[in-house]
């Protein structure tokens, strides 16, 4: 369970929420909805312990996650703006690293189904710098299939993706939440039928 | 451990693939080195009275140059957020990362180094003095550096806000360096001030994991 308490967070001198509180429960969709500018990506980065909010706590199974912290990143993915791979290194390369930086042992026809599956097949060892956006954004993603994350945190994880690409990313989602997995999404795209039964949050934008 | 040895890799494997980062700075610094006897004065004996002080200053500068290098690939594509969330201490793996920064950048000048002291006509006793100082004093260069660097990461054009907090701090490293080759130039004992850059690098190396750590959180904010 992923519980945020009464969170505060300004930035630049103004306020994007104030007191916000939300509970996530195991096998849980949550799909935050806002305009841009609304201080979803902030809420998500406070809710990873990324950053901190100017006040309230973020709890994880009733632990305060600045408490945990080890216990609290075993159990989560997370994925951002920004894609966390190295563009001058291969797909293979990066998520080899990425694994071993979170101590997940995964064995290599693993990784490779995995890539397949992502539609990398014969990619694997391009400087993922070649690779095209939606490309780079696979090798990113295929890192939900390869940790045994129960929270996923998702910041826009449809960009840059094509249809295939969305279709398979929404069917995993509604897998996870169907094993007990507890995902928060932000999206402006509207989640379809695939992604199974969500709950949505909104969040408003404040002058 | 073999964590660690994994950072440690990848970031030479990222190193050599960029290699023209790697050579800009040794490019530089031979440039800079140059200069001075073409600008000042080519006669041996002024060559040799201001060439200690000429490798330092060159080596300062151009470790401006390789510092950004440091933190920014991985702030700008996320792989910092990774490592934060990967629930590895960031102090040991900034001072790794570190270290293989230090290998990539320092190593070259100090091999470099006994070129750069024949251009200036150093005396065999000055040039030992002086890879003296540069071995000890090169790690609190990049210690130092991680810091600000840390800091300016999130910045746009941080590149001169980092030379403008970094060149202070180096003031007396290059005060003691330099007055180690001098006094090695008079045949005088040079302990004193190799102690001295040692106790800063010693400081240096229990502390700065540290406040790197803590600079590159309060980037992410």
């Amino acid at each position: 369970m992923l519980e945020a308490r009464e969170l505060t967070c300004s930035k630049r001198d103004r306020t994007l929420f104030e007191g916000l509180s939300l509970v996530v429960e195991p096998g849980e969709l949550l799909y935050l909805r806002g305009p841009n500018g609304a201080g979803k990506t902030s809420l998500l980065r406070i809710l990873t312990g990324l950053s901190s909010p100017d006040s309230g706590a973020v709890l994880y199974n009733g632990m305060d996650i600045s408490a945990d912290k080890t216990g609290y990143y075993q159990d989560l993915f997370y994925l951002g703006h920004k894609s966390g791979t190295n563009g001058s290194l291969s797909a293979l390369d990066n998520l080899s690293f990425w694994l071993a930086q979170h101590n997940v042992s995964v064995p290599v026809n693993t990784l490779f189904d995995v890539l397949e599956k992502v539609g990398l097949v014969g990619l694997e060892d391009v400087p993922v710098r070649y690779l095209s956006a939606g490309q780079q954004r696979r090798v990113a993603l295929s890192r939900l299939w390869l940790k045994p994350a129960k929270v996923w945190i998702l910041d826009e994880p449809f960009t840059a993706l094509d249809v295939k690409g969305v279709h398979m990313l929404e069917k995993s989602m509604k897998e996870h939440v169907g094993r007990g997995g507890l995902i928060i999404t932000t999206s402006h795209q509207h989640l379809s039928e695939t992604a199974g039964e969500h709950r949505v949050f909104d969040l408003e934008y404040r002058f | 451990m073999s964590l660690y040895q994994g950072i440690f890799k990848r970031d030479m494997q990222v190193a050599f693939k960029q290699k023209a980062e790697l050579v800009q700075p040794l490019m530089f610094l031979l440039m800079v080195v140059t200069l001075f006897p073409l600008g000042v004065s080519p006669s041996p004996d002024t060559l040799q009275r201001i060439g200690p002080g000429v490798i330092w200053i060159a080596a300062i500068l151009s470790s401006l140059m390789a510092m950004e290098r440091l933190f920014r690939d991985d702030f700008q594509d996320g792989a910092l957020e990774q490592y934060m969330l990967s629930g590895m201490p960031l102090p040991a793996v900034s001072a790794v990362k570190v270290a293989a920064h230090w290998l990539v950048s320092f190593v070259p000048l100090l091999l470099l180094s006994p070129l750069l002291a024949m251009f200036l006509n150093l005396t065999v006793d000055m040039y030992i003095a002086l890879v003296l100082t540069l071995i000890l004093g090169t790690p609190l260069l990049s210690l130092i550096g991680a810091i600000a660097v840390g800091l300016t990461v999130g910045l746009q054009k941080g590149g001169v806000l980092l030379a403008l907090l970094l060149i202070p701090v180096f003031i007396p490293l290059l005060i003691f360096a330099t007055s180690a080759v001098d006094s090695a130039a008079l045949q005088l004992p040079y302990h004193a001030q190799l102690a001295i850059i040692a106790a800063m690098l010693l400081l240096a190396a229990a502390l700065s994991p540290f406040a790197i750590a803590y600079s590159l959180k309060v980037s992410q904010n």
